[in-house]
């Protein structure tokens, strides 16, 4: 039963990271990858130590209780710092005025603007 | 249940090396540092798995707590400097409406 927790939080650690790591390659904008890296990040970083706390927590003894709560400080410590470093990320960029993507205007093509003179296009072209 | 936690660290490299590329083809300089941000958090998660495997947890999750440490020093330090001291290269297509002042702590 444990297995079937620890397999969860793992792939969705995995999947969240997938997430981040196309974001960060795809997104055609400084500003969409900072959403895709900050918010996927943490979270699948909490995740997959989730998943990495309960797998040790397998054979239950003193030691063992005391690494699980100490990788669950890293838990915290990765929930309230990497969100700031987002945000100050986010924010170096806003003031050094990092330049914005135009989505690029539709070409001109005479099926969507044309003459009221002329007869209609044909089908081919 | 071992594979298990082997397949789920080369999954992890392997996304970790996409994310390269955005550290070192990135258009602007702040975009590196993001990716930089982005495998230095994935780099504890690493680094727990392999003290897992090891068999050795206890000294690795030292390790990893120290690294989440200096990774979001180093992250908040990068930015911070880009912010106040580099010029951007390429003219925005869309500046802010209002620039902010430099009067900030």
């Amino acid at each position: 039963m444990l297995d079937l927790i620890v397999v969860l939080f793992l792939f969705g650690g995995l999947l969240l990271f997938t997430g981040t790591t196309v974001g960060l390659l795809r997104f055609p904008d400084f500003y969409c990858r900072v959403h895709a890296a900050g918010k996927g990040d943490t979270l699948s970083t909490m995740l997959l130590l989730g998943g990495l706390i309960l797998y040790h927590l397998h054979d239950f003894s003193g030691a063992s209780v005391l690494v699980g709560l100490k990788l669950f400080l890293i838990i915290l410590f990765v929930f309230v710092s990497s969100p700031v470093a987002t945000h100050a990320i986010i924010d170096a960029g806003y003031e050094a005025r990092a330049p914005y993507w135009v989505k690029p205007a539709p070409p001109e093509s005479e099926a969507t603007s044309p003459d009221p003179g002329s007869p209609p296009p044909s089908p081919e072209s | 249940m071992e594979a298990l936690l082997i397949g789920v660290g080369v999954i992890l490299l392997l996304l970790m090396m996409l994310a390269l590329y955005r550290a070192i083809g990135g258009p602007t300089i702040i975009d590196r540092i993001l990716a930089a941000n982005v495998i230095g958090t994935k780099t504890t998660v690493l680094i727990i798995l392999i003290g897992i495997l090891y068999g050795r947890v206890d000294m690795f999750v030292d390790i990893a707590l120290t690294y989440a440490l200096l990774n979001f020093v180093a992250s908040i330090a990068a930015s911070r400097f880009y912010q106040r001291h580099v010029q951007p290269v390429a003219e925005p297509s869309a500046p802010p409406e209002e620039p902010k002042e430099e009067s900030r702590a």
